[in-house]
């Protein structure tokens, strides 16, 4: 069952490597925002199965976590900040 | 217990698969946050249920249930939230350019 981690572990990286296509070339930064909170959703869970193949979830399940949060608390201030800005500068 | 597992978890990739691709080829940003608000979530809730399920009933999986809950709470609403931010500052929703009179006049 390790080796299944493993496997699935390469699988959702590459799920991570994938949006990073539209971090750097999105033509707005709202394109930039959203797919860079797509990859902090895919590392919570790669967190989370990395904890599986080491053995140590207790561990890893609260970093998952607080990765999480941070991802959400980011992702909102940016929407806030980037709704004061004027239509031009985009 | 292990079989429910592996199918949860195999399914939650697809859809995480499915929301890569959408994100990276869909031809706008208000197509793109569809991509990313229900493929995304529904993607990372069954990873996390797989995870729970082969985990067993210890307190590790009642953490994990709690990010399930919370990722099915937060995803969407942060989608939301960037959705209206861009629909505010004045991005204007894609059209196609030879389609009709109507989606030209305004």
């Amino acid at each position: 069952m390790n080796l299944s981690f493993l496997v699935l572990s390469i699988f959702v990286a590459l799920m991570i490597v994938l949006p990073l296509y539209r971090v750097v070339v999105g033509p707005t930064a709202f394109d930039r925002v959203i797919a860079a909170g797509l990859i902090g959703t895919n590392g919570m869970l790669l967190l989370a199965i990395i904890g599986f193949i080491y053995e140590r979830i207790d561990m890893f399940i609260d970093l998952a976590m607080v990765y999480a949060l941070l991802n959400f608390v980011g992702t909102i201030a940016t929407g806030k900040y980037l709704e004061r800005r004027r239509e031009g500068s985009l | 217990m292990t079989v429910l597992a592996i199918i949860l978890l195999v399914c939650g990739v697809f859809f995480l698969t499915v929301s890569s691709i959408g994100v990276v080829r869909l031809p706008d940003f208000y197509t793109r946050i569809h991509a990313v608000g229900k493929s995304e979530t529904l993607g990372a809730m069954l990873v996390l249920a797989g995870l729970a399920v082969y985990n067993g009933f210890e307190i590790s999986s009642g953490k994990l249930v709690i990010m399930l809950v919370f990722v099915f709470v937060a995803n969407p609403t942060a989608t939301h939230a960037i959705g209206r931010a861009a629909l505010r500052s004045g991005l204007q929703p894609w059209v196609r350019k030879t389609g009709k009179k109507s989606a030209q006049e305004k």
